[in-house]
């Protein structure tokens, strides 16, 4: 068993195309608020776990760091991030370049969701969307997103 | 995670797309995607350590600069070559009534339990059973593979599932059994080659396969490669 034959398995999976892809300038990245969303199905454990096929979004808060990996794929090695978060989740680096000014700030609020789907519409048209309103609504400039 | 990357960017926001698999993240084409070349679950790279986190995080930033839609390589790739196995020491026979797998389980929740005090639950073990019941879904698959149908076998949940909650009670045990952080997917390898409980999912799923059940109900107990 290697990495490279699971991932060889997804040689096949069709991608969503989009046929006008958007594009944001940036601001300024020192003045820039960074979120993270990720596909990795965190969740806090007080907050509601993700099932299979769920399409929905979790909000993850900067100051917590007890979240859990909630996806349902058994394709990826999850002790990378129980040992530590930033493999996945990279908040402390994000804190870090905060704090030596080369990114503005760090949103309170990021975004999980579950990867792995492979009926994509209702992200398409809902929870995407609602989303990025949320973190709109935020301020946030840029978002980083990371898969597992 | 592209897909997400297309909605994010066209509601304002200017994005940076990680992606592990080439062909994925090339294809979708997120707006700035940067292609690490990292194992799946392990998308900064290296755990515990501060200095390889940054330098990808450096080489995304970076792509803020293009004008334009931009997809980039990371210099750095991280190949598992599917030979390291966490070294864990595994608990000696306590009950000897006991099936070897449910003996083992047994003796390695000192371990699960000190793992979830260091680190907690990130894992995300007892989705689907407490880790209380790890030993009867052992005994159930056990049942499975000497030829039970699942659906009479007791299997607490999708065996899919329950599977999914053994490996995660067993990697967990490992953080405690371990010193170093593992390359990826050693533990994993351990789990289901070098213990009696990854044996039995192992001979549960095939048992399962070859009675002609559904196999998304099989499958998906393991690593899809296995």
């Amino acid at each position: 068993m290697t990495d490279s034959d699971v991932k060889a398995m997804t040689a096949d999976i069709e991608v969503p195309s989009f046929k006008v892809a958007a594009f944001t300038s940036p601001v300024k990245l020192s003045e820039a608020k960074v979120a993270i969303v990720t596909s990795a199905s965190l969740h806090h454990p007080d907050d509601e776990g993700f099932s299979p096929g769920d399409v929905g979004y979790r909000v993850l808060e900067s100051n917590k760091r007890d979240y859990v990996l909630g996806h349902w794929s058994p394709n990826f090695d999850a002790i990378g991030y129980a040992l530590d978060i930033n493999t996945v989740f990279p908040i402390d680096r994000l804190d870090e370049l905060a704090a030596r000014g080369i990114i503005g700030s760090v949103s309170d609020k990021h975004l999980s969701y579950a990867g792995n789907q492979f009926e994509l519409s209702a992200i398409r048209m809902d929870s995407g969307p609602a989303g990025a309103k949320f973190l709109k609504e935020q301020d946030v400039d840029i978002v980083l997103l990371t898969p597992v | 995670m592209s897909t997400l990357a297309h909605i994010f960017e066209a509601a304002g926001m200017a994005t940076i797309a990680l992606g592990s698999v080439k062909d994925q993240i090339k294809n979708a084409a997120p707006p700035r995607g940067l292609w690490c070349d990292f194992p799946l679950g392990r998308p900064l790279g290296i755990p515990q350590n501060a200095e390889f986190q940054h330098r990808v995080l450096a080489e995304a930033f970076s792509l803020l600069d293009s004008k334009q839609t931009v997809f980039k390589e990371y210099d750095i790739a991280i190949r598992d070559e599917g030979t390291e196995v966490m070294a864990c020491a595994l608990p000696p026979r306590h009950d000897p009534k006991a099936h070897p797998a449910v003996d083992e389980a047994n003796g390695l929740r000192p371990a699960y339990e000190r793992a979830l005090a260091k680190y907690g639950n990130r894992i995300g073990a007892g989705r689907t059973i407490p880790s209380e019941q790890i030993s009867e879904a052992i005994e159930s698959f056990i049942r499975v593979a000497e030829g039970t149908p699942w659906k009479e076998a007791g299997v607490p949940g999708i065996p899919a599932r329950v599977s999914q909650d053994i490996r995660g009670y067993y990697e967990t045990a490992a953080l405690a059994l371990s010193d170093h952080a593992p390359e990826a997917w050693a533990g994993t390898r351990w789990f289901l080659d070098h213990t009696e409980a990854g044996k039995v999912v192992l001979s549960a799923r095939q048992a399962m396969a070859d009675a002609g059940e559904k196999q998304p109900i099989w499958f998906y107990m393991v690593p899809g490669d296995r």
